[in-house]
């Protein structure tokens, strides 16, 4: 079947729109709907009360509480290690052997499903090192996860650096590490806290290597060897045991909120990056 | 040697250190894997764990199959969904549409990538299941329900990933089809995606990385029995959903099992990691 060249264009270009149509219908779909159930939900004392009655009453309080320490855990773990990766690949080395390899391990670290963290952190947190069902556990799995973003996004932001600001400072007499720490990583900043935002989306809305780390048990956190349960575990349990929808709802809808706002200040931060360097 | 420089080779050799972190992440998480999860493998027998079809792990059979199967349908199912839907938005965004419209949607799409499965896992519950039950039949927690969430979850990272190598395409390849006479969809189809096919190609493969990695979403909407869907309105259970759901309770052989179901979606992911960096590597090459 020959179709006219001009026909097959407006056809294709009809269907095209046509899916494209569905593609972000579904998926702004999904966004109204939790903020139309979640919304109602929310209420100060929504916030600011520790859950009761299994979920079924009361707020929420303790897991958030125990979402921010676990985020900040693997931050405070994965930055160091993911900005000094990046680092070393931009400055310290040319592409060789080596870089090649450290860049195939964050790849492959980065396609690892959470389940398989969430096995390995059992194995080796809890039940090797003894530290339990803990917030430390659940923290240290998430940095793991975490840090190939970090090492991807500090590596992207450190190398958009122009290589003149790194001469002007060498010719002042600096060393390779006074220009580092100086000029560049202070140059380099916004691209690198853009990193750390994504990995805390990625935290707070992890749930499988969660479960198996940090466990369930639901209480306000007293240190960091005690067990709890983050926001994203309490909702996933909430949700599938059939606890109460409108709590299910109402969590749902703090932690969607919570992720949206950490991704448009992400967007906000990257364009004016982009602009500044333009 | 001045202090400074000594100073500075410190700095190298520690930053090195650091560097192999990841490294080296890797290579524990593959150490502990593989030594929980092979020793009962063999003890079994290979065959036993990837062709057997009974999996009760009270009565020591460890049979995969129906888990592997599992993986395998909804992840072709999320494909089926995912690609066509992904590609045709990718293809719309940098080539049809308006550049206003572009510059919305993106971010808007971007966005929906960072919603956590277990929200995607809960719609599909809630909306999903009942629609297939009412509609097509069977219980609802099925393949094609597990397929469809999957499906819509890919499509962020096949779309933002095709829009990018599309837009690496250079201009002059369009100018030049165009100036031959070709119209827009004839330029698309037979000079932009051919050059940007080793990165739409990656994009699609750690769409289904992502897919055969995906726990929680599935399990909520899968149904998990334990046994080969005989359609695709019938429950399914994948091999991660095998590992999240009794993980909380087995002990002994049964969890050396579930640590065995972890190396084999080890190994997979793997397999498709190194095909992606491949492909990738590939399209920057050239």
């Amino acid at each position: 079947m020959l179709v006219r060249p001009k026909t097959e264009q407006k056809i294709v270009q009809a269907l095209l729109y046509f899916f494209t149509s569905i593609a972000v219908l579904v998926l702004l779909f999904i966004l109204v709907v939790i903020l139309k159930n979640g919304l109602p939900q929310l209420s100060l004392e929504f916030l600011t009360k520790n859950p009761a009655d299994m979920g079924r009453e009361g707020g929420i309080l303790s897991t958030i509480v125990a979402t921010i320490f676990l985020t900040f855990i693997a931050l405070l773990v994965a930055t160091p290690l993911g900005v000094g990766t990046a680092i070393y690949l931009t400055e310290y080395t040319v592409e060789n052997r080596v870089t090649r390899i450290i860049r195939f391990g964050a790849e492959c670290l980065a396609g690892i499903p959470s389940i398989i963290f969430g096995l390995f952190g059992f194995i080796l947190f809890v039940n090797k090192l003894k530290l339990g069902w803990s917030i430390l556990s659940g923290g240290l799995t998430l940095a793991f996860m975490v840090l190939p973003t970090i090492i991807r996004t500090s590596e992207e932001a450190i190398k958009s650096v122009p290589q003149t600001y790194r001469l002007v400072s060498f010719s002042l007499g600096s060393t390779r590490w006074q220009a580092i720490t100086r000029v560049v990583l202070p140059s380099a900043v916004p691209g690198i806290v853009t990193g750390i935002i994504l990995s805390i989306g990625r935290s707070i809305g992890e749930t499988a290597a969660v479960i198996f780390t940090a466990g369930s048990a639901l209480r306000m956190p007293s240190s960091l060897f005690s067990s709890s349960r983050t926001m994203a575990v309490h909702f996933y349990i909430l949700a599938k045991e059939g606890v109460s929808m409108p709590k299910a709802y109402g969590t749902a809808a703090v932690l969607v909120i919570a992720i949206l706002i950490i991704n448009l200040v992400t967007y906000y931060l990257m364009e004016r990056y982009i602009q500044r360097k333009s | 040697m001045t202090k400074l420089d000594k100073n500075d080779r410190l700095i190298r050799i520690s930053l090195l250190v650091v560097a192999f972190s990841a490294v080296s992440v890797l290579a524990v998480i593959t150490i502990f894997i593989f030594e929980q999860g092979t020793p009962i493998m063999f003890k079994y027998g290979l065959r036993s764990f990837l062709l057997g079809s009974d999996w009760y792990p009270s009565e020591k059979s460890f049979g995969l199959l129906p888990m592997i199967v599992g993986s395998l349908m909804v992840t072709f199912g999320a494909l089926i969904i995912g690609v066509p839907l992904g590609l045709a938005s990718a293809i719309f965004l940098t080539e049809f549409s308006h550049r206003r419209l572009t510059r919305f949607l993106k971010p808007v799409i971007e966005l929906l990538a960072g919603i956590p499965s277990v929200v995607y896992g809960f719609i599909g519950l809630m909306f999903l299941v009942p629609f297939i039950r009412e509609n097509f039949g069977g219980p609802g927690l099925s393949v094609l329900a597990a397929s469809i969430i999957l499906g819509v979850m890919i499509l962020p990272t096949v779309i933002s990933i095709a829009i990018d190598s599309i837009r690496a395409v250079p201009d002059s390849y369009r100018e030049g089809s165009i100036a031959l006479g070709a119209t827009k969809w004839q330029t698309v189809r037979m000079v932009v995606l051919p050059a940007a096919r080793s990165g739409i190609v990656a994009g699609i493969i750690l769409g289904m990385g992502r897919a055969i990695g995906e726990t929680m979403a599935v399990i909520m909407v899968a149904g998990n029995a334990a046994d080969i869907p005989g359609s695709i309105l019938q429950p399914v259970r994948t091999l991660t959903s095998n590992i999240a759901l009794e993980m909380g309770y087995a002990s002994g052989e049964h969890r050396e099992a579930l640590f065995a179901t972890g190396v084999i979606l080890f190994v997979v992911i793997m397999i498709l990691n190194t095909i992606a960096n491949l492909t990738s590597a590939r399209q920057k090459k050239r």
